[in-house]
């Protein structure tokens, strides 16, 4: 059976030995190209240092990043020479400072007094305690370790772990101990750290804490939707203003997630990308038409468009930017016209290719009717190519959405902006995983917005390119 | 029947005015949320711009302007500095060339996976176009930005960016090209009990080869002035060189770097468009 098969293979083989040459030289071309690739690919391993990347990635800093974005955390402070004097405050911020008696906040409930009533307890939230006295920090109860450990400063005022000496290694992981401090930190979520001078507990539980009404704000007791419940009822949080004021400006004014301000930036971004975009539409229209062979018989004039199309395009928004940046300083007008000005070469150029692919057919129809020149191409042209028209310009409106925030970054203002300077501060980065949210839930609105625009204005989602 | 006519007539004539007048209707709504949209947003925009809109009008050719200027007063000495950068510029190549090229195999594999007529779960594939709407809708700048901070200076952060971008846009063109293959093909497969590689690598894959090469090929075009832009907040090559050119008023190789740019763009747009037309015939 297999014998006459390679019988018959060898027959076919004799008949068309072209087709089969053919074949071996095109699959061999193919693995040429399959070849030089892979080289390629080997070479930019090593000319872009991807194989530094276990080397420069430091999963410490990775997970410290990642932790901050989700979680928030409490500072615990004793200093040694005081130490009834302790301040828990939110992210450490002077300003968010629990029981300060201004404020009227009290002290959160896993602060409190030891039962012998005189150690100070800290509870995390594994049900592990730090319990802080007049000379040493106890550490019990923490799930995973069998014995308990104390710290305690020698006589020259260093930190010490009580009976370390006797310890496995075993024991002591979670520990990390150099000469002037002493840190313990078994999970993420839980930190001690004993100075010289002082003990400093971060206590990380899940969760954006503050994010509709900060620290300060009268209404940070209530819940949103309590908070939105008071709105509605007559009687005045505050005597200054009523409550539906105040729930606004205090969500507006929230200072650790700053929502007016990102909101306001992100509008700008917004802004810039479609006034760009409806910018360019207005320009490229008549100089489309102007740059098509079948609309205008000016050679020269065509080729000159057709290469102010092509620089204004190859001109990046980058370059643009650049320049609008210097003219019109930060601010949206920048992003309005780098962008209208590259979209205007690339819609220019589309637009005049879909005009020049229309049907001659309905054009002669409305001349045969001795129609002016004028109006052949408004009956003859324009309501074939409007539906690519409206398609192309709402294609771009969600890459420009992206762009928009690029040109921010690049010191346009907006939501890029904001952005940068949140990476900036090196520790805010709930809010830079708050605007990162914000912009990819804008992106997804805008491409789902054109999406649907396109279908109910022509009938297709798809991008019709003709 | 001659008698119904008139009738007739009377009623296409009214219907077709209320067609007209609805159409009106709609074009004028549609003009005034488009003026309603223009007028709102000049107004932030005049509301959160740091200068005046007249004064940077005025002041538009200002930068251009001193470019030149300096450009002209180093007369042949000029061209030295322009070689100069071509370095930086390759490393900018390299970035976005290398990018796409791992984002073009990475987005094959996400097309495959999200493919309803490859793959029968839905699961995976409501998964794997989750993922990908997710990856291409963060701007690049974004991821970059992240890795930059927790990476330190280089282009990694770059490389890394610019791939994930890229497998999630490619990999949604790529989708909707196998979705739109041919299914006989697979069927004839099929019937000779080939594997489910098999059919991948016999049927669908030549079918689509060259509709996926001309989308990349499109892509690399827009990497490259991806990677310029990263470089300019700190990945390297020609963008990070004319940030730094920037800041340091050096307008003669200011205009170098952007003459390098500009060129290498263009001599892309036309080499992609060439390369794209040979592959698919038709320009798609």
């Amino acid at each position: 059976m297999s014998s006459s098969l390679a019988i018959q293979r060898e027959n076919i083989r004799k008949l068309f030995p072209d087709t089969f040459k053919q074949a071996r030289k095109s699959r061999l071309r193919g693995q040429i190209i399959f070849f030089l690739v892979l080289v390629y690919l080997i070479v930019g391993f090593f000319t872009l240092d991807v194989v530094d990347i276990p080397k420069k990635w430091k999963p410490q800093n990775a997970a410290m990043f990642v932790l901050d974005t989700y979680a928030h955390k409490d500072h615990v402070t004793m200093k040694w020479e005081n130490h009834e004097d302790i301040k828990i405050a939110f992210e450490g911020n002077y300003r968010s400072v629990y029981g300060r008696d201004n404020l009227d906040k009290s002290i959160p409930d896993w602060f409190y007094k030891n039962s012998d009533n005189v150690g100070n307890v800290v509870e995390f939230n594994n049900k592990g305690k730090a319990i802080l006295y007049k000379d040493k920090v106890e550490i019990v109860n923490f799930p995973k370790y069998e014995r308990d450990f104390t710290i305690k400063l020698n006589s020259n005022g260093k930190p010490y772990l009580v009976g370390s000496e006797d310890l496995v290694i075993e024991d002591l992981k979670g520990f990390r101990i150099t000469e002037n401090r002493v840190e313990f930190r078994p999970t993420l979520y839980e930190r001690i750290q004993v100075y010289p001078k002082k003990v400093e507990i971060h206590r990380y539980s899940i969760g954006w804490k503050y994010f509709w009404f900060d620290f300060s704000s009268p209404l940070e007791p209530y819940s949103f939707f309590e908070a939105l419940g008071l709105t509605f009822s007559k009687e005045r949080v505050v005597p200054e203003m009523s409550n539906l004021k105040l729930f606004l400006t205090e969500i507006k004014d929230n200072e650790a997630f700053m929502h007016g301000r990102v909101w306001w930036a992100m509008l700008e971004t917004i802004v810039m990308a479609v006034l760009g975009t409806m910018f360019a539409t207005v320009m490229a229209l008549p100089l489309s038409f102007l740059a098509a062979y079948n609309v205008t018989p000016i050679k020269a004039l065509r080729f000159t468009l057709r290469r102010l199309f092509d620089t204004l395009r190859g001109i990046d928004f980058l370059i643009w930017s650049l320049i609008f940046l210097r003219a019109f300083g930060p601010g949206p007008f920048t992003g309005i016209f780098a962008i209208g000005f590259t979209d205007t070469g690339t819609l220019g150029k589309l637009y005049s290719e879909a005009i020049e692919n229309t049907e001659k057919k309905q054009q002669e129809g409305v001349q045969s009717t001795g129609a002016s020149k004028f109006l052949q191409h408004r009956f003859g042209i324009i309501p074939q190519i409007l539906p690519i028209f409206v398609s192309q310009s709402l294609y771009y409106l969600e890459s420009n959405t992206r762009g928009a925030v690029i040109i921010g970054a690049m010191g346009a203002g907006g939501i890029g902006l904001q952005f940068l300077g949140a990476l900036g501060t090196g520790n805010d980065f709930e809010n830079v995983a708050y605007m990162a949210i914000l912009v990819l839930a804008v992106v997804i609105f805008m491409d789902r917005l054109s999406a649907w625009l396109r279908r109910i204005l022509i009938g297709s989602d798809q991008l019709i390119v003709r | 029947m001659a008698k119904a006519l008139p009738a007739n007539l009377e009623q296409i004539e009214v219907n077709l005015k209320k067609l007209t007048n609805q159409r009106t209707r709609s074009s004028l709504l549609g003009i005034a949320i488009l003026i309603l949209i223009f007028f709102g947003g000049t107004l932030v925009s005049l509301e959160a711009n740091a200068g005046s809109f007249g004064r940077g009008i005025a002041n538009f050719f200002n930068y251009p302007r001193d470019l030149f200027v300096d450009t002209f007063e180093m007369g042949w000495k000029y061209w030295p500095r322009v070689i100069k950068y071509i370095p930086e510029l390759i490393i900018t190549l390299n970035i976005a060339l290398f990018s796409t090229s791992i984002g073009f195999i990475l987005a094959i594999i996400f097309a495959i996976f999200s493919s309803r007529n490859l793959i029968r779960n839905k699961r995976v594939i409501q998964f794997t176009k989750f993922l990908m709407d997710v990856t291409r809708s963060f701007p690049t700048l974004i991821i970059a930005m992240v890795f930059l901070y927790l990476m330190g200076k280089s282009s990694l952060p770059a490389v890394i960016a610019i791939t994930i971008h890229t497998a999630g846009a490619l990999g949604k063109l790529f989708t909707e090209a196998i979705e739109n293959c041919d299914g006989k093909p697979i069927e004839g497969l099929s019937s000779v009990g080939a594997t489910w590689t098999q059919k991948i690598r016999f049927s669908v894959l030549p079918q689509v080869l060259p509709l996926f090469l001309s989308y990349g090929i499109l892509r690399l075009e827009i990497n490259v002035r991806e990677s310029t832009i990263l470089g300019f907040v700190g990945a390297g090559g020609i963008g990070e060189m004319l940030a730094a050119l920037i800041q340091w008023n050096y307008g003669a190789d200011v205009l170098a770097c952007m003459f390098l740019l500009v060129g290498t763009i263009i001599a892309l747009d036309y080499l992609s468009a060439y390369w794209r037309h040979k592959l698919i015939g038709a320009n798609q």
